[in-house]
């Protein structure tokens, strides 16, 4: 179980928006996680720097939070390692061959009304949930 | 150096974002798609939120000339729908839905340091590269002058001249 948070799942997707609409104004670039790591897998793209930097900030926030607050950063992952992996390699290959995951085409695509993006969108949510129920209620857990 | 700094304190808005809202917590991922079970509604007020600041902010933004530090907006431009769009998508979210860890919300778990989150991710950017190498060898054998790479992040970068 994990308890309902609207209020404060509001107030982070808000601030993911936050960082998509900055990032447009002052880099002109679309805040996709997967599209801003591409840049940084060898062969690197010549404009890496601010790719570099928006990742590390990304990654430093939680660090951030939890050293200079006190509150702590709800994390609990029971998958096991093998499924790690293999959902890592698809989730990589999968983004990248469908130009996008959940922040390029779930948020900034979906925001600008792109036919690309909102059927990305509709794809990965329907298929995130068969797998959900093929793996929870069918299997039984991995 | 100024651009630099600008996309790092933008990560750090979108990582403490990813964070407060629970897409960096697998757990409550996956219970956002279990409707059959133990369903947390919450995953819908962070997309709620995300996009309607966004779509306001976009509305805004695009129709000024040009972004702070670029010359232009990279926006993608295709609107076709392709197999590699629909295949693609469709098989992140089988990784998504055995793993709760979508890109998004898994490089932030880095700073969390738990090692499912590296194990995941060191294994996601495996998959991005062999899905270039992949994309790069077909590209190579259709050798037509005017390389054309399925993906839209690419095209834009192409078109940039990046």
């Amino acid at each position: 179980m994990t308890e309902f948070t609207p209020f404060v799942s509001l107030l982070g997707g808000s601030l993911i928006g936050l960082s998509a609409v900055l990032l447009m104004a002052f880099h002109g670039r679309i805040a996709g996680m997967t599209g801003i790591l591409t840049g940084l897998v060898p062969p690197f793209f010549s404009d890496w720097g601010w790719r570099a930097a928006f990742v590390a900030g990304a990654i430093g926030a939680p660090a951030l939070i939890v050293s200079v607050t006190d509150y702590t950063v709800p994390f609990e992952s029971t998958t096991p390692a093998p499924w790690l992996i293999f959902g890592g390699l698809i989730v990589g290959a999968g983004a990248y061959f469908g130009s996008g995951c959940t922040s390029g085409h779930g948020v900034c695509g979906t925001a600008r009304l792109s036919p690309r993006s909102i059927v990305a969108t509709f794809t990965f949510m329907v298929s995130t949930a068969a797998t959900v129920f093929v793996v929870r209620h069918l299997i039984g857990g991995l | 150096m100024t651009r630099v700094l600008s996309a790092l304190a933008i990560g750090l808005i979108f990582g403490s974002g990813i964070s407060l809202s629970g897409m960096v917590n697998p757990a409550k991922v996956l219970n956002f798609f279990d409707f059959a079970g133990t369903w947390d509604p919450s995953l819908a007020f962070v997309m709620g939120g995300a996009l309607i600041v966004t779509a306001i902010g976009y509305a805004f933004i695009l129709k000024r000339g040009a972004p702070v530090f670029d010359r232009l907006f990279h926006l993608p431009t295709r609107r076709d729908i392709d197999t590699p769009l629909v295949a693609g998508s469709a098989a992140f979210g089988i990784g998504w839905g055995i793993a709760g860890f979508c890109p998004g919300g898994a490089v932030p778990a880095l700073g969390l340091g738990h090692t499912q989150a590296w194990l995941f991710v060191g294994c996601m950017i495996v998959g991005i590269a062999l899905a270039r190498l992949a994309s790069r060898s077909r590209t190579a054998r259709a050798a037509t002058g005017a390389a054309k790479i399925s993906s839209s992040v690419h095209t834009a970068n192409v078109v940039a001249g990046r």
